[in-house]
């Protein structure tokens, strides 16, 4: 059946790429509907197992950097970047099966989202479970924050080796007493908190319109994480692994980056590597898609930074108020995969953008609806363009030559965005890694 | 000149999808005006202002709403005699529920309402999520939904709007929302109020004269809101 079903995939894909298209999720679709055990039984086969990341935020960079520190002892099966749903998990596994069905890898590291992760996890028991957060996100595709971290406790209690979590986020941590195997706790130290906010905290930040820490004084964590993340700026990250400290400068950008990081670590520590490996391999890994990534365009610099939820887009806004872009375009879509509701947009404060000198222009099937929501803000908006690629053009040229454009976007606003961005093989031609989100 | 004070219900408890936008909307709506404003945010032990003008509660979790339920029952007699006396409120979603008589939930004990409203909600099979377009005496609505619960109107109730696109109250009757005098209970996240600025002004108006400062709201220029309000009732659900 194994040998049948992956040549099978292999088939659709096969076709699909003669016909100039990515292999995407169609293998998977194709696999899982005439054989739905198929990504159980092969991956069962792994000697050391499946990790699942999963969480609202910070799932693909998580999935990458962990991936790539394993990767420095182990042969590494991953999901490529987005596709985290099951089917895209199929897909990869039909990529890279051998014609008889055979992995030739140790493990596998599957970035899944709180819905799929669930589902996942009744068929295959994954050796490990990584939570990094539970945020309130693309809510309309689940319910209510409560009900995703309940599928959260599914994934927690059937790891079979150990789970990997946030010791800093309260429904995170709850999800421990669910848990029948040990848990590895990464955490932030009490004197960062002013920077890495919980859902709660940033939600309350922006009900009551205050930027200041709120709550009690920073106190010392009752609980005592495994790896700590003890002190942050943007060149370095600094971890507390047992007694030892050590510092590590990140490629990817972003304070909730390094937060990720320390469960990556975690979760390395856990598959047997060493503490000076794993930070020395976390040093080496690229930003992942969209997350921070910086290209050059006739001259200027855009950054393009995902948003897709109040928490997430927070700290995009506040990394980047010590140096104000020249432009800053905010990118709405509403398309599925970005979540059809639009409300969070008004759980994030915008008014730090009127802050900036610098144009700020809105863009995507709810440029409109964005544009409405900064004028509430106070931030007055020069721009508002539908058209995602009429929006980046007019954003560069208003940009002084070798100036800074900052693109924030919701997902599918991205994919156009990198499409048009890219010099290295867009995500529609054959041969790219990059995979759309189904 | 005294400022009209808006209070935000269970801020914290009560809170979400951009719940929050509908008192930034209000809020800016009287500023651009000149009209002084104060917003004072209440949860579950507060209790409520004496000179509240205007009352905003909004949706929420599981949890939060078994939180606030004890505390609502205590403030509601004083909720009651507010509206009598022609306090606007806008109550949306998990609010608007427990505005009612109750709320029936399959597998708990049923959470009773205020009875602010006319209106009784029942646990429903499935969600009822996705956008929504209504008609309404201010005019179209836009919104997006998110909620089990299935929401009956009793005689004392009127519908706030009848459904375009989406479930609205019920899925049945074609009612999306209730309204009593100036009572506004709906399931209509978006802001609400942010792309429907007509109902915005007419709670403005009924708050202005709870707080004695009757007086016309100069018009505001709305054309981007009902480009906005335009957008959304093009989309898919």
């Amino acid at each position: 059946m194994d040998v049948l079903s992956t040549w099978l995939g292999k088939g659709v894909q096969s076709s699909l790429r003669l016909a100039g298209r990515t292999g995407g999720t169609l293998p998977g679709k194709v696999v899982e509907a005439v054989d739905s055990g198929y990504l159980a039984r092969r991956l069962a086969t792994l000697p050391h197992g499946v990790t699942v990341v999963s969480g609202t935020n910070g799932k693909t960079t998580t999935t990458k950097m962990l991936a790539h520190v394993l990767g420095t002892r182990y042969r590494v099966l991953t999901n490529p970047t987005g596709s985290n749903f099951t089917r895209g998990a199929v897909s990869a596994v039909v990529d890279v099966a051998r014609w008889n069905g055979r992995l030739d890898y140790d493990l596998a590291v599957l970035e899944l989202d709180e819905a799929y992760a669930a589902k996942f996890v009744e068929q295959m028991p994954p050796r490990r479970v990584v939570v990094l957060n539970v945020l309130r996100d693309q809510m309309d595709r689940f319910g209510e924050i409560d009900h995703t971290a309940r599928l959260l406790g599914r994934a927690v209690q059937a790891a079979t080796g150990e789970v990997v979590l946030n010791r800093d986020d309260p429904r995170v941590a709850a999800l421990a007493d669910l848990a029948t195997v040990p848990v590895r706790w990464f955490g932030v130290d009490t004197s960062l908190r002013s920077v890495f906010r919980t859902d709660d905290e940033l939600h309350a930040d922006e009900v009551s319109g205050t930027h200041e820490a709120v709550g009690a004084p920073a106190e010392a964590h009752p609980r005592h994480a495994d790896v700590e993340l003890v002190d942050y700026s943007p060149e370095r990250s600094t971890y507390r692994i047992g007694a030892v400290t050590y510092p590590v400068a990140l490629k990817a950008e972003g304070a909730h980056n390094a937060q990720n990081a320390a469960a990556v670590v975690a979760a390395a520590l856990g598959e047997g590597l060493d503490a000076g490996t794993v930070t020395t391999a976390l040093a080496d890994v690229p930003p992942a898609f969209g997350r921070g990534e910086t290209l050059s365009v006739d001259g200027r610099t855009v950054v393009l930074q995902l948003a897709k939820n109040p928490g997430g887009f927070r700290l995009a806004l506040l990394s980047q108020q010590q140096s104000p872009p020249d432009v800053s375009v905010v990118a709405i879509n509403d398309e599925y995969a970005d979540g059809r509701d639009v409300s969070w947009l008004w759980d994030v404060d915008f008014s730090g953008l009127s802050a900036t000198r610098g144009t700020v222009m809105t863009a995507g099937t709810r440029a409109a609806d964005m544009a409405l929501r900064l004028r509430y803000d106070g931030v007055e908006v020069a721009e508002r363009i539908t058209d995602v690629p009429a929006a980046l053009h007019t954003a560069v040229a208003a940009a002084p030559q070798s100036g800074r454009v900052v693109i924030y976007t919701t997902y599918t606003a991205m994919w156009r965005l990198h499409e048009l961005l890219r010099e290295r093989p867009s995500p529609t031609r054959r041969g790219t890694r990059a995979r759309r989100a189904s | 000149m005294s400022a009209v004070h808006v209070v935000h219900l269970y801020a914290a408890e009560m809170n979400i999808y951009g719940d929050n936008g509908n008192v930034q909307v209000l809020r800016r709506r009287l500023e651009w005006r000149g009209i002084p404003v104060d917003v004072t945010r209440i949860g579950v032990g507060d209790p409520v202002p004496s000179d509240t003008h205007l009352l905003v509660g909004g949706g929420g979790q599981d949890a939060g709403q078994a939180v606030i339920t004890d505390d609502l029952a205590a403030k509601g007699p004083d909720l009651r005699a507010r509206a009598d006396d022609g306090v606007p409120m806008l109550l949306i979603c998990g609010m608007y529920q427990m505005a009612g008589h109750y709320f029936a939930p399959f597998d708990a004990p049923r959470l009773e309402g205020v009875g602010l409203l006319d209106v009784r909600t029942e646990a429903g099979p499935t969600r009822l999520i996705g956008n929504v377009t209504a008609s309404s005496d201010f005019g179209p609505l836009v919104g997006y939904e998110n909620h089990s619960g299935l929401t009956y109107l009793g005689p004392d109730a009127a519908p706030l709007g009848r459904t375009a696109l989406g479930q609205g109250n019920n899925g049945t009757d074609g009612t999306e929302g209730a309204r009593r005098d100036n009572v506004i209970g709906t399931y209509l996240h978006g802001p609400l109020l942010a792309k429907c600025p007509t109902v915005a002004d007419h709670l403005l108006a009924a708050a202005l004269a709870a707080a004695g400062m009757g007086r016309d709201l100069d018009p505001l220029d709305d054309r981007l809101a009902a480009e906005a309000a335009r957008v959304a009732s093009s989309r898919p659900r």
